[in-house]
C-alpha cells in the first residue's frame, strides 16, 4: 500500500512532435500580451514612489521600532536593557542612567541616557516590543528608512521618541490597542 | 574625407563641384568609401538594434507576464529645471545599463586562464558582426554612373561563409567555459559545445534544400530572385505560381522549421540555453566575468539573434523585398532602395520579437532531450528532406 507506482504517461505521437504544445503556449503568452497592450490587464502593480499603500498598511504592520512616553509625558523605558538582550541582529544599545532624586518621577530611578537603534540592522522582528515589561518600545509603520551615512541610520532617543509619539492606556493581549 | 585627402589633387578643384565628383573618376576609392560607410552603419545600427533588443526582451516578458517592465530612464529633465521627467517609455535603459556596464570593476578572478579568458568575450562577438557582412540589406543603389549593392561583402558562397563564421563563435562559449577554471562555467561551456556542434549539422542540412532550390550560392541574388518570383514560403507572384513552387512549400516549411529550431540552438536561445541556465549553473560559461567582458558575452549573443534573423528573413522571407512583388527597384532609385532597407529591418525585428516570445512561452530542454531532438529527429529529417526536395525538383525539371 505505501508504494504507489506512477505511471509514465503514454503520449500520443501528436504528443511527441512538441509542436502543437508550443503552439499552445505561445498562443497562452501572446492572449496575454495582448491583453496586456489593450491595456486590459488588471493592473496589479504599484508604481512604488508616486503610489503608496501607507493607508492600507494592516494594524499589525511591523516598521521601524520606536519608543513612547505615556499619558503623563513620562518616558516608559526603564532600561532594564531586556531588548537589548533580545535583540537577534544586536542592533539596539541602552546606556542606563538614573533619575535624579528631586525629579517628580524619581521612585522609577532608572532611565535610558542613551537608547540608541542601528536600522541598518534591525530585521523589524518585534522581539523587542515582544520582551518589554513596561510596553515602552512599539513597532511602528515607518517603512522607507534611509540616509547617506552609516551615522544617518542609526536612531538615537530623540528621533526614537519622535516616531514612538505618546502612548495612552495599557495593551493587554486582548485588548484593541496594539 | 577620406577620399579627399588622398586623392590630392582634389584640393585644387573648385568647392561647388559635388564630393561624389572627387572620388568617382577613381574606382577603388569609390567602392572602399562606399563599402566603409556601410560597415560603419551596419556596425552602428546593429549594436543599437543589440541594445534595444535587451530593453524590449525585458517589455516583452513583463507584458506576457502581467508586469510593467523597466519604464522609468528617461530624460532626468529635473536636473535642467523642468518640473517632470520625461520617462519617454524607459526606452533609454540600454544607455543606463551600458554605463553601469563601464564603470562596474573588470574583475579577474585569480584562478583563471588569463589570455584566454580575455580572448573569450572577443570570440563571441566578434562571428555575430562579422556573419552580417554578407546579408543584403537592401536593393542595389546607383548613384551617377556608380552602383552601390546595399550588401557590404557581395560574396559567392554568402550561406557557406554565414555557417563558417557562425560556427568560430562556440569558441568564445568554449574558451570562457574552459578558462574560467571553475565548475559552472565548466559545464556551460561542455554544454555549449556538444550543443553547437549537433546543431550545425542540422543547420547546414537543412540549408541544402533551400541553395537546391535556388541553385545559388550568392545571397543578393537570392534575394533578387524571391523580390521577382515570390519569396521562398510565399510564392504568390512572378515565376512563383508554378505548381514546382507550390509542391516545394513542404520541404521548404520542413527545412525552415528545422532551420529556425536550429538557429535557437545556436543563439542559445530559451528552449536550448542549457549553456547558461540560471537555475543550475548560476551563470553558466560566464559566470566569472563582470563588466564589459559580461556586457560583450550579452550583447554577442543578442547580435547572433540579430544576424541568425536576417539569415531566415534572407534565406525564406525574401530579405528586403516587399511581398507580391511591390516597389520594384530595377532603376536604382536612392529612395526605394532605403525603404527595401527598412523593410529587411522590420522584418528582422519582427523575427526577433518572434524570438522573445517564444522565450517566456517555452521551458528548457533537458541534455538528453536537447540532444535526442537534434541527432535522432533533426538530422534525420533534414536529411531526408534533401532527397525529397531532389526528387521533386527532378519531377519538374526532366
Amino acid at each position: 500500500m505505501a508504494t504507489i507506482t506512477v505511471k509514465r504517461p503514454k503520449l500520443s505521437f501528436v504528443e511527441k512532435l512538441y509542436l502543437p504544445a508550443i503552439f499552445k503556449g505561445l498562443k497562452i503568452t501572446a492572449g496575454h500580451a495582448i491583453r496586456a497592450l489593450k491595456g486590459s490587464t488588471p493592473d496589479k502593480t504599484l508604481q512604488y514612489p508616486e503610489q503608496k499603500w501607507d493607508d492600507e498598511l494592516p494594524e499589525h504592520y511591523r516598521g521601524a521600532p520606536a519608543l513612547v512616553t505615556d499619558e503623563h509625558g513620562r518616558e516608559r523605558c526603564v532600561s532594564c536593557q531586556l531588548c537589548e538582550f533580545i535583540c537577534p541582529p544586536r542592533a539596539i544599545t541602552i546606556t542606563p542612567g538614573e533619575i535624579p532624586a528631586n525629579d517628580q518621577w524619581a521612585k522609577v530611578e532608572k532611565a535610558p541616557r542613551e537608547f540608541k537603534i542601528d536600522m541598518i540592522r534591525c530585521i523589524y522582528c518585534g522581539m523587542c516590543e515582544e520582551v518589554c515589561p513596561e510596553q515602552a518600545i512599539f513597532l511602528r509603520k515607518d517603512y522607507a528608512i534611509t540616509g547617506t551615512t552609516r551615522a544617518e541610520m542609526v536612531h538615537d532617543k530623540t528621533r526614537l521618541y519622535e516616531i514612538g509619539g505618546v502612548r495612552e492606556g495599557l495593551v493587554n493581549k486582548w485588548n484593541d490597542l496594539k | 574625407m577620406v577620399g579627399y585627402l588622398a586623392l590630392g589633387s582634389g584640393l585644387h578643384a573648385p568647392i561647388s563641384r559635388p564630393f561624389t565628383d572627387y572620388i568617382s573618376p577613381n574606382m577603388d576609392w569609390f567602392f572602399t568609401l562606399t563599402t566603409a560607410v556601410k560597415v560603419v552603419l551596419s556596425i552602428v545600427t546593429l549594436l543599437t538594434i543589440v541594445a534595444l533588443a535587451s530593453y524590449a526582451e525585458r517589455r516583452v516578458s513583463a507584458i506576457i507576464q502581467d508586469r510593467v517592465g523597466p519604464n522609468r530612464v528617461g530624460v532626468p529633465l529635473t536636473l535642467f529645471g523642468a518640473k517632470k521627467d520625461w520617462a519617454f517609455f524607459g526606452l533609454l535603459q540600454p544607455l543606463a545599463d551600458g554605463l553601469k556596464f563601464i564603470l562596474k570593476e573588470d574583475f579577474v578572478p585569480a584562478h583563471v586562464k588569463k589570455f584566454y579568458f580575455w580572448l573569450a568575450p572577443a570570440l563571441t562577438m566578434i562571428p555575430a558582426l562579422l556573419t552580417f557582412a554578407v546579408i543584403p540589406f537592401g536593393s542595389t543603389m546607383v548613384v551617377g554612373e556608380h552602383t552601390i549593392p546595399m550588401v557590404i561583402a557581395n560574396l559567392n558562397v554568402g550561406p557557406l561563409f554565414i555557417l563558417a563564421i557562425s560556427s568560430l563563435s562556440v569558441y568564445g562559449i568554449v574558451l570562457a567555459g574552459w578558462s574560467s577554471n571553475s565548475k559552472y562555467p565548466f559545464l556551460g561551456g561542455v554544454r555549449s559545445s556538444s550543443q553547437m556542434i549537433s546543431y550545425e549539422i542540422s543547420l547546414g542540412l537543412s540549408l541544402v534544400p533551400v541553395l537546391m532550390v535556388f541553385g545559388e550560392l550568392n545571397l543578393s541574388k537570392i534575394v533578387d530572385y524571391q523580390n521577382h518570383n515570390g519569396w521562398l514560403l510565399l510564392p504568390a507572384w512572378g515565376e512563383g505560381l508554378s505548381v514546382e513552387r507550390w509542391v516545394l512549400m513542404i520541404p521548404m516549411l520542413i527545412s525552415f522549421l528545422i532551420f529556425t529550431i536550429s538557429i535557437f540552438a545556436e543563439t542559445n536561445r530559451m528552449p536550448f540555453d542549457l549553456p547558461e541556465c540560471e537555475t543550475e549553473l548560476v551563470a553558466g560559461y560566464h559566470t566569472e566575468y563582470s563588466s564589459m567582458k559580461f556586457a560583450l558575452f550579452f550583447m554577442g549573443e543578442y547580435a547572433a539573434m540579430v544576424v541568425g534573423s536576417g539569415i531566415i528573413v534572407t534565406l525564406y522571407l525574401g530579405g528586403w523585398s516587399l511581398p507580391f512583388g511591390l516597389l520594384q527597384n530595377d532603376e536604382g532609385s536612392i529612395w526605394k532602395s532605403l525603404a527595401h532597407v527598412g523593410c529587411f529591418l522590420t522584418k528582422v525585428v519582427a523575427w526577433i520579437i518572434f524570438f522573445m516570445w517564444v522565450r517566456w512561452t517555452l521551458p528548457r530542454f533537458r541534455y538528453d532531450q536537447l540532444m535526442r531532438l537534434g541527432w535522432v529527429w533533426l538530422f534525420e529529417i533534414a536529411l531526408a528532406n534533401v532527397f525529397l526536395t531532389a526528387v521533386i525538383i527532378m519531377i519538374f525539371r526532366k
